[in-house]
């Protein structure tokens, strides 16, 4: 096995990304949980940047690193929940462990039982991004457009405090 | 040496830890957040593929296009989830899922 520099950066961002992800399922501070997913989503950015995707690497960073985080922790400092630094959980852990552990052994002996194919890492440019994404998926991309728009709009009626009639 | 392989073992267990967080977490809150590292899981997948599949440039885009959808429906995902999450705690002062048992017979 040969160890080449992106090999040593890939472990780094995968611990990053693992540990952080650990932090949200285990933490008793539901802030420290939210932390953890900064954490887990910046790399999942470096992951991108090893797969050579730069732009991906950068919306990352800035929607789930940036946007996404500081949502949830609106809606934490909003929601006062009384418990946050003492959170239990849920009485059917065990089984819980035992289901995620059961997946992850049928996928990681999948993925170990099948031959990979040998092949080197392709960049892709910008432009054959940008020019894919605005010719060919151009309909599917006015869609999602449409769909963020309508649960936004959705999101503001539903949090909405009607006085008078509630 | 850094293969196709790795990606996927990554994104197994990133998969796997969000399912132990959806099912042992008792916050809804933390529910979301650990439903938002299953979308990552997702999406280290496919970028593992864009990036060593055996593909035309076009078949490559559409890896990385496909993350864009997926981001994007997440953040709207996000959203609707966060108002719901506050209009339940108006309506039940808790955000426990254990206490949202209106539905249930």
């Amino acid at each position: 096995m040969i160890i080449t520099a992106s090999l040593v950066l890939f472990y780094v961002a995968g611990a990053i990304t693992l540990g952080g992800a650990l932090v949200v399922v285990m933490s008793r501070n539901i802030v420290y949980a939210a932390f953890g997913l900064l954490a887990s989503m910046v790399g999942v950015a470096g992951l991108f940047l090893i797969a050579l995707a730069e732009f991906l690497a950068l919306a990352q960073l800035l929607i789930y690193g940036g946007a996404v985080v500081i949502v949830i922790l609106f809606a934490l400092m909003l929601t006062r929940i009384e418990d946050f630094e003492n959170l239990s959980d849920h009485p059917q852990w065990p089984i819980a462990a035992v289901v995620a552990i059961a997946v992850f052994g049928v996928i990681a002996a999948t993925i170990i039982g099948t031959a990979a194919p040998e092949s080197e890492r392709v960049s892709l440019s910008f432009t054959a991004l940008g020019s894919s994404l605005f010719t060919e998926w151009a309909i599917a991309f006015e869609v999602a457009s449409l769909i963020l728009l309508v649960a936004l709009i959705g999101a503001v009626v539903m949090v909405r405090t009607s006085r008078g009639r509630d | 040496m850094l293969e196709l392989a790795h990606f996927q073992v990554i994104s197994a267990a990133l998969f796997a830890i969000g399912i132990y967080g959806v099912l042992a977490r008792r916050s809804a809150v933390l529910v979301l957040m650990s439903i938002e590292l299953m979308l990552n899981a997702v999406n280290i997948n496919l970028i593992g593929f864009a990036a060593y599949g055996d593909f035309t440039e076009g078949q490559r885009a559409l890896g990385q296009v496909l993350i864009i959808f997926i981001i994007t429906i997440a953040a709207a995902e996000l959203a609707l989830a966060i108002a719901i999450i506050l209009r339940l705690y108006r309506n039940r002062s808790s955000v426990n899922v254990d206490d949202m048992n209106l539905l249930k017979w």
